[in-house]
């Protein structure tokens, strides 16, 4: 029964080989509430704070690379929010402002819920997951690394170490429904990136699926109207359309938080406000 | 780390009428303030509870051989290691320490364990197995009223069933409206968690609890009742309360605790978590309410009639009272003659239900403010306008026959929230913070509507239908220092500071000593039903009083005056037809005086049959205005400012006054927007902060509120009681301003943003 | 309890503690309170989302019943107590008192650590800064106005000193 807090990644690594199944903790705000809640009875314990490269990034204007240790409170201001405003919007969502100094995207990932507030623009920018074992780094597109609810591809001695973003050019923003104005689980959320480079215009949704969901057959019939590689359309009825595609594509449930149909009207009307924010 | 305190503040002083600052601040702010979880014990046990998982099942068998095998446990106990009555309740004794053959609520109690980690009392519940048998859940309050619904308990499945008929019940008016209207299930969510310790007595022949509680003597009734104790082997003593608001008027964890430190022989700690605290306490009422108002064309009220039904849920706790309340409130603040009421509280399999802020007169307001409304529309007038045509006045009846004596500034409360400033219109960018939806950064100022909608509100004061309600308070002076001692339960209200206030006042000094909280004197009644100014401000008053006239005999004796002469001003005692002027200091040095004073309000009585009485004390009443900014395509609400103009008597304390308003409004605003136990055929769904929505920072509005003083007669200090009717018209007020800004008829509260947006 | 380990040590308030026994799940709310004897911060909902809990863990204001204890060793935690270690109240401390901000005082130990570290950052927020600041932390009783009217008046105090 130990807490072991390694320095290095290497180290990390090593330790996560040397004892299967432990468990990997940073910021602790989705873990922590597990233990504390009687779910989960920790064993080994792989703390990852004092792990200083997992809390860097870089920013070329090849890649953004974000490591899994980085506290959503360092992507709400400055570089980071400068090249991703989408992640920006997400992380000034997460919890409060005591969670936002805690949780990291590598804690999103590796809990992957999907009212994730992280995931939806993971998901929208095609972000690749670097999970490094003894065997190296393997790096895993969002779309491979999320399967369900509460599950991913990693394996167990993966850790996950950096997210890679290619930048883009372009408007970029996330929106998320809640009942109240601060510290809320998303009812709905939607990440709406439109890139110039690859005139691509991307929406994904969260909190309306087992998995973070991206609208592609909106995404592919919005390419048929609107030529993406430079400024997109105002274009009221394309907007409502393009909305109405999104919203078909989500898979929300009734829960006690809320409907699937207010859920997925959600979804139609955030998508519709998004794109024509993206117009201006 | 200690809870009595003390306070001297020689500048300007502290006495009635001033801001005085609360005694136990500075260490509430350093967290120095011992609540009563913070306390520890030398060889202190933890304790923990098992909790029916299901709402309505037969317990067909326990085995806990297993737990008893964990090492670290020291005892587990059921439902036959009660010694004494193996039921509890304030109202009906029905309420099971341990559940025994059956369990009706989920979360209700079975056993309890002691051990010597929490992480050891998790372990030994989950190892305890049991095996129930599920029963069919009665959750529809309906079915309950039902005679033909085979009852869930022995006493039945009606708490409460009650009747008003006053005047000409078959009058009918010009104009008629109606409407059925929803109250959800509110949680108190205090944050300081269930706590207490309990520390046996060598032998077992007593105990002494700490706990944070609202009403220590009745607390220790039933835990002497339970532990078949004389009532003065179980001695309470305060522990510091992180708030409150009806949740702890019920005992939860206070018989357990003692019963865990009796057996195993060692002070035993129980604390609950969230979750369990959402399971361990009884809630706000949801009900459903059915009005149709009758007017004559010129806007008079001519009657109301209709039906209430709250559900209680699984045992009895103050059901009968809240309905009681519910249903003489349904009149609103409104003169009216004729009505034709009826009203149940319901057994059923949901949680069990009781006293909440408001004490079932927020689902009363709910309704009758909705109808006023619908009023005011087919009137073709405004709200205010329709509010203050039938706006009660000191005379006026009650439905329930009783003229209503107190002060009664109705007209005015409306009035003088009429006349404050409505709000800039707003000037947001997108993505402000400051618009519906707040940082999820949905909105965009072109979909925001703003709305402005009304509720106004009477609230009795006390407690009701011949309750022999008292509170008792002891004052010794000596040496130019007061001490007061009382049982008064402290929940964060600030009734700590206004008893110095009253003794600074009347005494003269400014060292105001308080005493611990406990048992050691008489009841001070509960810290609820907006009662603790009237009556243990009235006790406090009386003590120093007494004490007053004990010193003034003593400086008149040595003075050759008559007594009746002096006066106390600022610090000095004065002769009104002479010159001589001593200070308190002086004239109490080498004295030690003590009284101790016993206060009473005047009687009450029951209702008859058709709910004819004098049941209530006396009555406050206040004005809520809100402005809310409603994304009309989402429904998300943002609460711009909420105006108010409360009935108060006199103005004890601006600060602590401005703190329960601002507060209360928080409250009823969570009430409106996002306060709600989800329950789903018994099953609580949403036991969790994550879940139960409380307003934050970002969701406070602007307050702006106008004490009304009109010197309330009946009461001892002038004042009334201002705890609860901050958090009862606001709710109203913003539904109405819902409504207002979507021109949609909604009915029940919380809005939820379907209800906003999505057809019906 | 069997399955305890062996000890750590923590810094807290500037001072080495040591941790002696302690099961390897204990938060640091817990380890604080239960094992330090540091009573000041409290627990509320054991999920991060109340604040009551609130302490500096290197200098960044968190909940510390999302924290391991045991991870926290090597970092600097900084409690309610720590932040007036001789006794005299803080300024924000004092203007809490003085503009009625305390009530039942459970959530206050949080809200003190919470206005601190918000002042460090940010001495002139504006209103809204302020509301967003403060918006992990849970106030049941206040309704939040005489909360924020301390922090103004804080903030007016400390640029009036020149601080």
């Amino acid at each position: 029964m130990s807490v072991y807090m390694p320095t290095t990644v290497d180290q990390a690594v090593a330790l996560l080989a040397q004892n299967p199944g432990a468990c990997l903790l940073t910021g602790g705000t989705d873990t922590m509430v597990e233990v504390n809640f009687n779910h989960l009875k920790p064993g080994t314990v792989i703390g990852l704070r004092l792990v200083s490269s997992l809390r860097e990034y870089t920013i070329t204007p090849q890649l953004i690379q974000i490591g899994a240790g980085v506290p959503y409170a360092r992507m709400e201001t400055g570089p980071l929010a400068e090249a991703l405003p989408a992640l920006a919007a997400a992380a000034r969502t997460v919890g409060s402002p005591q969670i936002r100094a805690a949780g990291t995207l590598g804690g999103n990932l590796g809990t992957c819920s999907p009212a994730g507030d992280g995931l939806p623009v993971l998901a929208a920018l095609d972000a690749v997951v670097n999970l490094r074992s003894p065997r190296g780094i393997r790096g895993v597109p969002f779309q491979d690394f999320m399967v369900g609810v509460k599950r991913n591809s990693r394996v167990s001695d993966e850790l996950i170490e950096s997210v890679s973003i290619a930048p883009t050019s372009g408007y970029q923003d996330y929106a998320k429904v809640g009942v109240r104005n601060a510290m809320v689980i998303s009812v709905a959320s939607v990440c709406l990136v439109h890139d110039r480079h690859t005139a691509s215009v991307r929406v994904a949704l969260g909190a309306v699926g087992p998995t973070i969901i991206r609208a592609r057959e909106a995404e592919a019939w919005l390419a048929t109207q609107v030529d993406a590689s430079t400024s997109l359309p105002p274009d009221e009825a394309i907007a409502i359309e393009f909305a109405r595609r999104v919203a078909a594509e989500a898979r929300p449930i009734d829960d006690h938080r809320s409907t699937a149909d207010y859920r997925r009207h959600a979804i139609q009307t955030l998508t519709r406000r998004l794109y024509l924010r993206s117009t201006k | 780390m200690k809870n009595s305190s003390t306070t001297t503040r020689s500048q300007s002083r502290e006495v009635l009428g001033t801001s005085a600052l609360r005694p136990d601040g500075v260490a509430k702010t350093q967290g120095d303030f011992a609540f009563s979880s913070d306390f520890q014990a030398e060889n202190m046990l933890w304790g923990a509870t098992l909790r029916s998982p299901h709402p309505h099942a037969r317990i067909v068998s326990i085995d806990p051989t297993d737990a008893w095998r964990i090492p670290g446990v020291e005892t587990i106990i059921f439902a036959d290691d009660v010694p004494g009555q193996a039921t509890y309740g304030l109202i009906a004794s029905d309420q099971p320490v341990f559940a025994q053959n059956v369990v009706r609520y989920m979360g209700e109690p079975i056993a309890a364990v002691a051990a010597d980690h929490p992480e050891t009392c998790r372990r030994a519940l989950a190892a305890i197995k049991i095996v129930y048998e599920e029963l069919p859940v009665l959750f529809d309050m309906d079915l309950a009223i039902d005679p033909s619904t085979p009852p869930i308990h022995p006493d039945g499945n009606v708490f409460r069933h009650q009747r008003i008929i006053s005047g000409d019940p078959d009058i009918v008016g010009d104009v008629i409206v109606e409407g059925t209207y929803d109250i959800g299930m509110q949680d108190q969510a205090f944050l300081g968690l269930e706590a207490a310790l309990a520390y046996p007595d060598p032998g077992g022949a007593g105990v002494e609890l700490v706990v944070a509680t609202q009403w220590l003597h009745e607390d220790r009734k039933q835990i002497a009742d339970c532990l078949g104790m004389a009532p003065e082997k179980v001695r309470l003593v305060l522990g510091g309360v992180g708030g409150a608001f009806g949740a702890r008027e019920d005992i939860s964890l206070q018989v357990h605790t003692c019963l865990l430190a009796l057996r195993t022989g060692r002070p035993v700690k129980v604390q609950y978590s969230r979750e369990e605290s959402f399971f361990g306490h009884v809630h706000r009422h949801p009900g459903r309410i059915h009005l149709r108002h009758h007017a004559d064309r010129n806007g008079k009220l001519l009657k109301v009639e209709g039906w209430m039904k709250l559900d209680g849920g699984a045992y009895a706790s103050t059901s009968s009272a809240v309905l009681l309340n519910g249903i003489t409130h349904l009149q609103g603040p409104y003169a009216c003659d004729n009505s034709r009421l009826e009203a149940w509280a319901t057994r059923t399999n949901n949680p069990p239900c009781g006293a909440m802020r408001g004490f079932g007169v927020v689902q009363a307001c709910f309704a009758h403010e909705g109808q006023m409304d619908k009023l005011a529309v087919a009137l073709g007038l405004s709200p205010v306008e329709v509010r203050l045509r039938n706006a009660m006045k000191t005379g006026d009846k009650l439905f329930t026959g009783q003229v209503v004596d107190s002060v009664a500034p109705v007209a005015r409360c409306i009035r003088e929230t009429d006349a404050i400033p409505l709000p800039a219109e707003p000037a947001y960018g997108t993505g402000s913070l400051e618009l519906p939806g707040g940082s999820g950064r949905t909105s965009d100022p072109s979909h925001i509507r703003r709305g402005i909608g009304w509720g106004v509100s009477i609230k009795n004061l006390m407690y009701s239908e011949g309750f022999d309600d008292s509170a008792e308070a002891r004052c010794t002076l000596a040496d130019g220092v007061a001490t007061l001692k009382f049982a008064t339960a402290e929940v964060g209200q600030g009734f700590v500071v206004l008893a110095q206030q009253i003794a600074r006042t009347i005494l003269g000094v400014d060292t105001v000593v308080l005493d611990a909280i406990d048992t050691q004197i008489g009841s001070a009644g509960s810290t609820s039903a907006s009662r603790q100014t009237w009556m243990s401000g009235g006790a406090v008053d009386g003590a120093c009083r007494l004490v007053r006239e004990r010193l003034f005999e003593q400086v008149a004796h040595v003075h050759n005056l008559n007594p009746l002469q002096l006066a106390v001003e600022g610090t000095d005692i004065v002769d009104t037809l002479g010159p001589l002027r001593v200070p308190v200091s002086e004239a109490s040095k080498g004295l030690r005086i003590e009284e101790t004073f016993l206060h009473r309000h005047r009687p009450t009585e029951e209702l008859d049959e058709n709910g004819q009485g004098n049941c209530h004390v006396a009555f406050a009443f206040v004005a809520h205005r809100a402005v809310v900014d409603v994304d009309t395509e989402l429904g998300l609400v943002k609460v711009v400012q909420i105006a108010t103009a409360q009935d108060v008597g006199q103005v004890l304390n601006p600060l602590t006054l401005l703190g329960q308003i601002e507060g209360g409004i928080a409250q009823g605003l969570g009430l409106a927007v996002m306060e709600e136990i989800v329950v789903d055929r018994g099953v609580v769904k949403n036991p969790s902060f994550t879940d139960y929505l409380l307003p934050t920072a970002l969701d406070a509005p602007d307050v702006v509120a106008i004490p009304i003083e009109e010197y309330e007669p009946l009461a001892p200090l002038g004042a009334k009681g201002v705890g609860e009717p901050p958090c009862i018209s606001v709710t109203p007020a913003i539904v109405a301003a819902i409504r207002n800004a979507t021109g949609r008829d909604i009915t029940r509260t919380p809005v939820r943003p379907q209800d906003i947006c999505l057809p019906t | 309890m069997t399955d305890t380990t062996g000890f750590y040590d923590l810094v807290v308030n500037g001072e080495r503690r040591q941790v002696r026994d302690s099961w390897v799940g204990e938060s640091l709310l817990y380890v604080l309170r239960e094992r330090l004897g540091l009573m000041g911060s409290k627990g509320a909902c054991e999920q991060g989302e109340c604040g009551s809990c609130t302490v500096l863990l290197d200098d960044e204001a968190v909940c510390s019943c999302l924290v391991l204890g045991a991870s926290a060793v090597g970092s600097d935690v900084v409690t309610i107590e720590g932040l007036a270690p001789h006794g005299a109240p803080t300024d924000v401390q004092l203007a809490f008192v003085e503009h009625g901000a305390v009530q039942c005082g459970f959530c206050t130990p949080g809200l003190v650590v919470a206005v601190h570290h918000l002042l460090e950052r940010n001495p002139d927020p504006s209103a809204i800064e302020t509301r967003e600041a403060l918006s992990g932390n849970i106030c049941r009783c206040t309704g939040y106005g005489r909360i924020f009217a301390a922090v103004e008046t804080v903030v007016a105090l400390r640029k009036g000193a020149g601080k």
